[in-house]
């Protein structure tokens, strides 16, 4: 059995037990431009992806990386979206403490992708991830987050103090992207809602 | 200290309203309505050698102000109100306009209206396209940012981290030797262009940074023919800006796209964003080619609309803000 998903930048088919994930040609970009940045991403998402592991983040294992598409392991579960309590909350909190620390932005830090399974919850969709330390970046990332829990989620206010829990708990300088959440939000720049 | 509009809950009944633009090379007074532009006159300053000095851009524009105001007050066609542009922009040429126009309002008794430049050129976009709910494309000298309307303001999705695209290409075109504006140039350059140079290619979630990108075409410049940089240049940085543009669309599930500012003239970058439109199933839309330039009309159409809304300014209160940005403005017409 196949399922297909088809977003602005890519096309995901999943099949059996392996994910194929496409990234898809933009013709209002000149071809040796649209191949440079599709091999590129492929290449930097997989990279991105193994680093992640080795910094204790659960995510799906590469099989194989084409020019365009890359080939993953099926995470089984539901999203946290669906199964969000406090302690696994707290535990994606402590996930992306651990990935700041290790100088990544994941980039789309919403609740669907992230995937329990077992006692563990694994990130996927590392398709805007990149290399960065800033404040604002990891602020941003975090804000992402919390959007995601305000807009889904009735708990959220116990959900996001549970997540800065575990957050503070893997990721030294913590503190100071809590305070730039704060502020983003105050400035309202990616609001959602009237301030 | 930014100066607070209040907005009243009953609307005013306004028939025109003049404003008058100087955010940096441009002056540029008119008188709009709510179907047509009455008067309109201009005095721009250009730079003989170099870019915008803001002293001497300022000194130009106290200058030649008390002209073009007369020109538009000589068309006899009378006004409810008087717009300028209180930001972003350089502070001497912003105070420099609003000294006039706190003149005008208080010779003539009507109100005074404080109008954010970037809201401007999504008004006058919206209102000469027919566009509703766009995702807005604004790139000039200063300003590169990706805009939408959400929940009473104009939000900014995505904007450079760095420099605008509109100073990197005038910046560049001055390397080459080219007189400012260097957009033009480049944009005739680039059509001559016909081997793409890899250049870095900087985008950050939806936002972008063009400055490593800008010193690696002076680089290749040293070594290869210049068409070739600027086509690669142009294909590069529009490229950047039309991934975050569908990226925002995509983001806020808006089905049109305007493109606003002086950059916006450049027909590859209208191109490429009509591609993008066309294969999202989404509408493109570009204003008349004197609306992408800063302009007087702009700030009086967007003038009358706050007008409306009671979005006035107290004279004591109407100090100049060259910070300013769009989404600390409310909108309700929308």
């Amino acid at each position: 059995m196949a399922v297909e998903k088809r977003g602005a930048e890519a096309i995901v088919l999943i099949e059996n037990d392996k994910v194929i994930k496409t990234r898809i040609k933009k013709d209002y970009r000149i071809k040796e431009l649209d191949e440079r940045l599709r091999t590129e991403r492929t290449r930097a998402e997989a990279k991105i992806m193994s680093e992640a592991r080795r910094l204790g983040i659960p995510t799906p294992i590469i099989y194989d990386v084409g020019r365009f598409d890359l080939v993953m392991e099926v995470i089984e579960g539901p999203p946290l979206k669906d199964v969000i309590d406090e302690e696994r909350s707290r535990m994606a909190g402590v996930l992306v403490g651990k990935l700041h620390g290790g100088g990544i932005i994941h980039g789309d830090l919403t609740t669907s992708n992230m995937i329990v399974k077992g006692d563990r919850i694994y990130l996927i969709d590392f398709g805007l991830s990149f290399y960065d330390e800033m404040l604002e970046s990891r602020g941003v990332d975090v804000h992402v987050f919390y959007q995601t829990l305000i807009s889904s989620h009735k708990e959220h206010e116990r959900l996001m103090v549970a997540f800065a829990d575990g957050y503070r708990s893997s990721f030294k300088e913590a503190d100071a992207v809590l305070a730039r959440v704060r502020e983003i939000e105050y400035r309202g720049r990616y609001k959602t809602e009237t301030p | 200290m930014r100066a607070r509009s209040i907005i009243k809950p009953e609307l005013m009944h306004c028939e025109r309203v003049l404003g008058i633009e100087g955010t940096a090379w441009s002056l540029s007074a008119a008188i709009a309505g709510w179907d047509k532009v009455y008067a309109e006159a201009s005095n721009p300053y250009i730079p003989e050698t170099g870019g915008i000095h803001p002293m001497v851009a300022a000194q130009h524009h106290s200058m030649h102000i008390g002209e073009i105001i007369r020109k538009v007050l000589e068309s006899g066609v009378g006004f409810d109100g008087v717009a300028f542009s209180q930001g972003p922009g350089l502070g001497p040429c912003l105070r420099t306009v609003a000294t006039a126009a706190r003149a005008l309002a208080l010779a003539y008794d009507v109100p005074l209206v404080g109008v954010n430049h970037c809201v401007a050129h999504i008004e006058v976009g919206r209102w000469q396209t027919g566009c509703k709910d766009p995702v807005t494309l604004y790139v000039s000298g200063a300003n590169s940012q990706v805009l939408a309307y959400r929940a009473g303001r104009y939000r900014i999705f995505g904007e450079t981290l760095d420099i605008g695209i509109g100073n990197a290409l005038d910046k560049f075109g001055r390397f080459l030797g080219l007189q400012h504006p260097g957009g033009p140039k480049i944009e005739a350059l680039a059509r001559e262009g016909k081997h793409y140079i890899p250049l870095p290619y900087v985008v950050k979630g939806m936002d972008l940074s063009f400055s490593g990108m800008m010193s690696a075409a002076k680089e290749a410049a040293a070594l290869r023919p210049r068409e070739d940089v600027c086509y690669s240049l142009q294909e590069n940085a529009f490229a950047m800006l039309v991934e975050v543009t569908e990226r925002a669309m995509a983001h806020t599930g808006k089905d049109e796209c305007l493109i606003a500012g002086g950059v916006g003239a450049n027909s590859r970058l209208q191109q490429m964003l009509g591609e993008m439109c066309e294969a999202r199933g989404a509408q493109f839309f570009a204003p008349p080619k004197k609306y992408f330039g800063d302009n007087g009309a702009m700030i009086a159409y967007t003038g009358l609309l706050q007008l409306k809304y009671g979005m006035t300014l107290p004279v004591e209160d109407s100090a100049v803000n060259p910070n300013f940005r769009p989404d600390e403005v409310d909108i309700p017409w929308l």
